[in-house]
């Protein structure tokens, strides 16, 4: 007997051909809705990196005009500032990703404690946390 | 002058020791007994093992406060009556308000399904779904890792043809066979919101079940993880998904609710409380709700939840041959899940030409987040360097919802 209607099979005493066709249908309805679901996820993906990539095409052109601008000839008497070097025997900058800056600094003083190195010596270049 | 010996005689009349005492055991009270003895052996499991303490030592205790004789807490004969179509208390709450105990009281939202919703609120509030958005695939190895939900009903369903053939009296109805496979999915509140629904008599059993095999997934796992994959797949390193910004994790739970409450309407409860609760959490103005949703509410359920399941294991109902069935169908669900969802691990290895690491698929089985620290320590077993966890965790998440949508697959059949 095929499970073509609910209300004309008995399902409380199910029987083992309707079981199996319940099972493979509900295995089936609980991937397509899945695999739907993916291909939302997906296409949200795919905008949202989209987007991210138009920003920073925008940014990086922002950034050449800026450079392009012609610097104007110093007149006499006037500070030339040098560019913005790192500091002396700095390490450059650490970056952080969903750390705040004090949990950051304990962090590095703990890898350094149990390194036994002394801070100075090592360099980070990011932080994680891991969720 | 007060009789003080009336007053004592009174006294120890109207106590438990009497009732034990005047023919409890030999009245079905042994039964009462086992269970006192099982709540105590789950309370060690519990504090002692640490298996789910959070919900093992309300369970255990809600057991034990029931089958202690004369405490009149819960009351099974007021529930047989609520659900006993002929019964002047069919469906009446306000009965049960009136002649039931504190943990009838409390059972009112499991009942209802309050419980497991708002549990699953505060799941939501908990899980980061970043995982899952920046490798959308992971979503298939939670569908695969639900195959131990419809083979473990099949099975049960096939026992009934094993009582013809060989005589026994074990058997399950199709609402009971739904209930008993829904184990497979490994997730709690799924379960009791299930059973709730189409079989609450096997509501102890099956939150037992479900709870001790999701206490039991690093034990349960690793051999089949084992025998599944060879050691060079599980060595497999994964690399580092995308970044995911703060507006798609805020739109992907409302994108979610919309799209599973109109696919199946029966899961809207579950699904849209785990993403109202994940969107207060992604949101970022809602911190205060989010928080509550995490610790002081989750915490309050979990009590109320907890205690309530196991009150309604009565030793009349629950010593029997069923709840073994249940015990066993139950292993036999999760095995055969994990197995699906290394299956579509492996599946998705070979397709990727071994960029994905097919231990990742056994996290599919939802249990949030103990799958997905059991695949990365079996990976980690094989090679040291291997940090499998993040990757992990996008099945897992996705198994949450793929055991949200059997559950509103098989209460939209059997309900």
């Amino acid at each position: 007997m095929m499970l073509t209607s609910t209300a004309s099979v008995d399902l409380v005493n199910i029987s083992m051909p309707n079981a199996a066709i319940v099972a493979i249908l509900g295995y089936a309805v609980v991937f397509f809705g899945l695999i739907l679901l993916m291909c939302v996820v997906m296409a949200m993906g795919k905008i949202f990196i989209a987007k991210d990539k138009k920003a920073a095409e925008k940014a990086a052109a922002a950034k050449n005009g800026i450079d392009a601008v012609p610097v104007a000839p110093h007149t006499k008497g006037e500070i030339v500032l040098p560019e913005r070097q790192p500091a002396p025997g700095t390490a450059g900058q650490l970056k952080l990703y969903d750390t705040d800056p004090k949990t950051a600094a304990m962090i590095m003083a703990i890898v350094a404690n149990k390194m036994g190195k002394p801070l100075n010596e090592l360099r980070f270049i990011s932080i994680k946390e891991v969720k | 002058m007060i009789n003080i010996g009336e007053v004592l005689l009174n006294l120890w009349n109207t106590s438990g020791f009497a009732a034990l005492s005047s023919g409890f055991f030999t009245a079905g009270g042994w039964q009462n007994l086992v269970m006192i003895i099982i709540a105590c052996f789950l309370l060690y499991l519990g504090i002692v093992k640490k298996f789910e303490p959070l919900l093992m030592v309300g369970i255990a205790f809600g057991c034990l406060l029931t089958n202690l004789p004369m405490g009149g807490l819960y009351h099974q004969e007021l529930w047989t009556a609520f659900m006993d179509h002929n019964s002047e208390f069919y469906h009446s709450y306000g009965a049960i308000m009136r002649e039931g105990g504190l943990l009838d009281i409390l059972y009112i939202g499991v009942k209802t399904s309050i419980y497991p919703c708002l549990i699953f609120m505060g799941v939501g509030a908990m899980t980061d779904f970043g995982p899952l958005l920046s490798n959308p695939k992971s979503l298939l190895l939670g569908a695969a890792a639900q195959m131990g939900v419809f083979v473990a009903f099949f099975g049960a369903v096939a026992m009934n043809a094993l009582n013809d053939l060989l005589g026994m009296t074990i058997g399950f109805t199709g609402p009971e066979a739904a209930s008993i496979g829904i184990i497979g999915g490994a997730d709690g509140p799924t379960a009791i919101f299930l059973t709730s629904k189409l079989a609450p008599h096997l509501l102890g059993a099956i939150a037992v079940a479900a709870y001790s095999y999701m206490a039991l997934i690093p034990l349960i796992q690793p051999p089949i993880m084992n025998a599944m994959t060879t050691p060079e797949q599980r060595k497999i390193k994964m690399v580092q998904t995308r970044n995911v910004s703060k507006t798609e994790k805020i739109i992907f739970p409302i994108v979610v609710t919309i799209f599973v409450a109109l696919l199946l309407p029966d899961t809207a409860p579950l699904i849209g409380c785990l993403m109202l609760g994940n969107l207060a959490k992604e949101s970022g103005v809602t911190d205060r709700l989010s928080d509550t949703m995490q610790n002081a509410l989750m915490n309050i359920v979990t009590i109320m939840l907890s205690t309530s399941v196991g009150a309604t294991m009565v030793g009349s109902s629950f010593l029997t041959v069923q709840t073994l069935s249940i015990v066993v169908l139950g292993v036999v669900a999760f095995g055969i899940s994990t197995a699906g969802g290394l299956l579509g691990g492996l599946i998705m290895c070979k397709a990727t030409g071994g960029k994905v690491n097919p231990l990742i698929g056994s996290a599919g089985v939802s249990a949030v987040p103990m799958a997905a620290r059991v695949a990365n320590t079996v990976g980690q077993k094989n090679n040291p360097s291997n940090f499998l966890l993040m990757h992990a965790m996008g099945p897992n998440v996705a198994g949450v919802i793929g055991s949200a949508l059997a559950a509103g697959f098989l209460l939209s059949v059997f309900g």
